[in-house]
């Protein structure tokens, strides 16, 4: 059968390595090896398997804790596994160098194929072939209409297609559905923007965390934040200037039947100051609804307790005041956390302590908290005195008390409003009452915009690329005996999974009403048995 | 609001009715498969010689203007008796249950007053009807009751463990899930999904028939009675394709809508947790399965063979990641 037109299916020639290798051979053959489809699905592959390791070991910018954990418990492994890049396997040099690859042999790819389309979607269709029966789809038939009137008709039923008459004057051929190979580059294209978005964010983008009581505030400078994580090329005087104070937060959890004790609603109301000058305004922050601010946005991340302790040393002195941001250690809320005083006197204090909201004693496990929220606030404070080691020099964790070179001194429990009196002189600690944190994430992302075009454009392309058909058709029409006319319509489709005679169908459906067939013939197909797909 | 605790006890009901009859459709549908005569659609090819898909382009391409199109030729042939019967029967059994499905995700989504997909439980059920209902779609045009056992078997399968494994009573969603991106991303990804499914479905049969046309095997053992009753291994091929060209943009979408839901709840759109990582590979492997399709050498059985590991790394993503790998995504429970 006539081979299909291959101009684009050539780019896709099997490539072997030339006998004699010049640099320059070498390069070319190199190249085309790269950008041939069978590399690409290779590298696909290769990222598809790569990715995996990444979903198994814990990951430095998913769970650092976890990675930690990793360490401690199997240094060896932990070692290698980090020589491997295995704690950070998205920003490895091995999977850059994959999804590189992939994206220089989709570039290769699509560069020379957007440039064939271009020049054929200019282009005429190319003149119907010689024998024209050999196509998948081909009808013909006779009737007593002139040829030229035919070929009239024809070209008026093709609307919509570019058409191309013959240098003879005899055929006509029509082509459509160029928007699919517009579509496939546009899909590939697309991708390419969104990793140049992906780039952009990672580079210049920036992201802190930054954990806030209700009451308080916080300026958006580097100081401010408990963490913080810049792109590599981000300059933090960028940073947008605005400051922001927890007003109030709402949390409410689900208070009967199977689900008790599952959150419902976590709310931030703040008011804030976009930038300095500017007048102050309120906004809620919740769950899947972050406050946009200055080319930030500040999302709600999470939230906990803070009890409020005043702690007076054995003189007298008020030596801490204030809210404790404790974390939250189970779904129930029970919520530990630290306070340091060093400059108590006689001794310094340490206090370590369990909050919990709605304080119950369980026969087996003691005393647990039964509800998230605060129903029946309890603190358990254990007091330690001696050395703290903050004087060491070194990072301490503000949720964790280095016990060593302290000594325990006496456990208590408290509920709001009480007091409890240490022993030895060292002072007194009394539970004032408690309030409710946030954290929460600012993050700013200049790559996101193209990143969501990217998206888009891509999801557009694929649609336009899967969907729409190529087809190609052509009329013929000759003198034929007795003075009659033949007529042959031909079609073919063009890529994947195509049929052309639907088209070739629905063309004669139309053309032979105003080209009936003579009386002593009916349209019938000839030439060998189809190979192309029904519709 | 409150849940209403009568209205998901009724849809629980319907979810045990509708298994109750895909079983009895199930039977069915094995019933056409070992008692029928040859399927109408093989039974054509046979006495044509040719595949039937050619047989209709020849016919398509023949008979215009007046096109009695050989696909009308073979649904309006008058039925056989017996196992034509038993797969009719299969057919109507299976709409029955689909609409007591229907019934019971409808009555459920009353219950909680939200879309009913927001757990893996409540997913499964809408999810299976969705295949359920694409299967009977296509049905509508297309002559593929041979389908009906490899559709209803894993929709009774996943239902089974819905109800077992998964099930969770009716309540209201945890604030990260409470989002209309939640409807968005979850609808496409079950929408997706349950194409994906009959994708998978198809392609394995299309393996198996491959198979047995390379084999060039005659045999009498029930499975080749059963393979001849297939249309032929590269109709089934074109099908496969169909479903999952069709099911990849869906899929794609909701990949992109998680992202966006993300960046509305925890402030990435990506940070390759377990979830996010999983669905980057199954999107992978179906990229790969469209390309393979357009490389030389890697069509027909290769290309199938990716499909399928795409299919597999969802059901990994889906029952794998949830139980397995931790992550943020705490839909599981
Ligand atoms: C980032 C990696 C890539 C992804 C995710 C990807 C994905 C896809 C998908 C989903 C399709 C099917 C939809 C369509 O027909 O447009 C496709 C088609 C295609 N891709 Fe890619 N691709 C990638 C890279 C490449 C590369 C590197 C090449 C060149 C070597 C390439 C060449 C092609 C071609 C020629 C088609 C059209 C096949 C046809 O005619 O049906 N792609 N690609």
């Amino acid at each position: 059968m006539t081979a299909p037109p291959r101009e684009l299916e050539d780019l896709e020639a099997p490539v072997a390595p030339p006998a004699a290798l010049s640099p320059r051979e070498l390069a070319r053959w190199a190249w085309r090896s790269l950008t041939s489809m069978r590399t690409a699905l290779i590298l696909l592959f290769l990222l598809a398997v790569a990715a995996v390791p990444g979903s198994i070991v814990p990951q430095r910018s998913v769970d650092p804790i976890k990675v930690t954990d990793f360490f401690r418990d199997d240094p060896g492994l932990a070692r290698w596994f980090d020589r491997l890049h295995l704690f950070s396997v998205y920003s490895s040099p091995w999977f850059a160098a994959i999804y590189l690859l992939l994206f220089v042999s989709l570039v290769g790819c699509v560069v020379p194929r957007a440039r064939l389309h271009w020049r054929a979607s200019r282009a005429t269709p190319p003149p119907a072939p010689r024998r024209l029966e050999r196509l998948p789809a081909h009808v013909r038939w006779e009737t007593a209409v002139a040829p030229d009137a035919v070929l009239a008709a024809a070209s008026r039923e093709l609307r919509g297609w570019r058409t191309a008459a013959s240098s003879d004057g005899t055929s006509l051929a029509a082509e459509k559905g160029y928007l699919r190979e517009t579509g496939n580059l546009l899909f590939h294209l697309s991708l390419l923007v969104v990793l140049v978005g992906i780039a952009v964010g990672s580079l210049v983008g920036f992201k802190g965390t930054v954990l806030v009581p209700v009451g308080e505030g916080f300026a958006n400078t580097v100081t401010q934040y408990d963490d913080i994580t810049p792109g590599s090329l981000y300059r933090t005087d960028r940073l947008p200037p605005f400051r922001l104070t927890l007003d109030r937060f709402t949390a409410r959890w689900e208070t009967a039947g199977p689900q008790r004790g599952a959150p419902r609603e976590y709310r931030a109301d703040v008011t804030y100051i976009p930038h300095p000058g500017a007048g102050s305004r309120t906004a809620s922050i919740s769950v899947n609804h972050p406050l946009d601010v200055g080319g930030a946005r500040v999302f709600l991340v999470g939230n906990g307790y803070a009890p409020e302790v005043t702690v007076r040393d054995g003189t007298g002195a008020v030596v801490a005041r204030g809210p404790v941001p404790f974390l939250p250690q189970d779904a129930s809320m029970a919520s530990s956390g630290v306070l340091k005083v060093a400059d108590a006197r006689p001794s310094s204090l340490g206090l370590q302590a369990v909050f919990l909201p709605t304080g119950v004693l369980d026969p087996r496990r003691g005393p647990v908290s039964a509800f998230p929220d605060a129903g029946n606030p309890e603190l358990y404070l254990t007091a330690w005195r001696g050395d703290l080691g903050t004087d060491s020099g070194l990072a301490q964790s503000v949720y964790r008390l280095d016990t060593r070179r302290m000594t325990q001194v006496a456990s208590a429990r408290l509920v709001p409003g009480m007091s409890w009196r240490l022993p030895d002189g060292l002072g007194t600690v009394t539970f004032e009452g408690w309030r409710r944190w946030a954290t929460f994430q600012v993050a700013q992302d200049p790559g996101k915009g193209a990143t969501l075009a990217g998206a888009g454009g891509a999801l557009v392309g694929l649609m336009a690329s899967l969907f729409v058909r190529r087809r190609r058709v052509w009329v013929r029409a000759l003198p034929g005996e007795g003075g009659r006319t033949v007529v042959e319509v031909a079609g073919l489709a063009r890529g994947e999974n195509q049929d052309a005679s639907v088209q070739v169908d629905a063309l004669v459906d139309r053309l032979s009403r105003s080209v009936p067939k003579h009386p002593l013939t009916a349209p019938r197909a000839t030439g060998p048995a189809p190979t192309s797909d029904q519709e | 609001m409150a849940v209403d605790l009568s209205l998901a006890q009724a849809s629980n009901n319907l979810v045990y009715s509708a298994m109750a009859v895909y079983t009895v459709a199930l039977v069915a549908f094995a019933g056409e498969m070992a008692f029928g005569s040859r399927g109408r659609v093989a039974r054509v090819q046979a006495e044509q010689g040719v595949p039937v898909e050619e047989r209709v382009l020849v016919g398509a391409g023949a008979v215009s203007p007046e096109p009695p199109s050989a696909v009308a030729a073979v649904a309006d042939e008058p039925a056989a008796a017996g196992g034509e019967r038993w797969g009719r029967v299969g057919v109507s059994l299976t709409v029955l249950a689909a609409v007591l499905q229907l019934g019971a995700v409808v009555t459920r989504g009353l219950a909680v007053h939200r879309p009913p997909w927001g757990n893996m439980y409540e997913f499964t059920v809408a999810g299976t009807l969705l295949a359920v209902a694409g299967f009977l779609l296509v049905l509508r045009r297309n002559p593929v009751r041979y389908l009906g056992v490899f559709v209803v078997a894993p929709v009774l399968l996943a239902l089974g463990l819905a109800v077992t494994v998964l099930y969770v009573d009716a309540a209201a969603l945890v604030p990260a899930l409470d989002s209309y991106w939640l409807v968005i991303h979850v609808t496409a990804v079950m929408l997706g999904a349950a194409i994906f499914a009959v994708g998978a479905a198809v392609t394995v049969l299309f393996l198996l028939k491959d198979a047995e046309e390379r084999s060039g095997r005659t045999g009498v053992r029930a499975v080749d009675a059963l393979l001849r009753r297939l249309p032929s291994a590269a109709s089934l091929d074109r099908t496969a394709y169909r479903l999952h060209a069709f099911a990849f943009p869906i899929y794609t979408f909701a990949v992109m809508a998680g992202a966006v839901w993300a960046e509305y709840a925890w402030g990435r759109y990506w940070g390759w947790d377990p979830k996010e990582t999983w669905a980057f590979i199954t999107w992978v492997f179906y990229a790969g399965y469209l390309h393979a399709r357009a490389t030389a050498g890697w069509k027909g059985r290769t290309a199938a063979v990716i499909a399928l590991l795409g299919f597999s790394c969802f059901l990994f993503n889906y029952y794998g990641v949830n139980f397995l790998l931790p992550g943020r995504h705490s839909y599981a429970k």
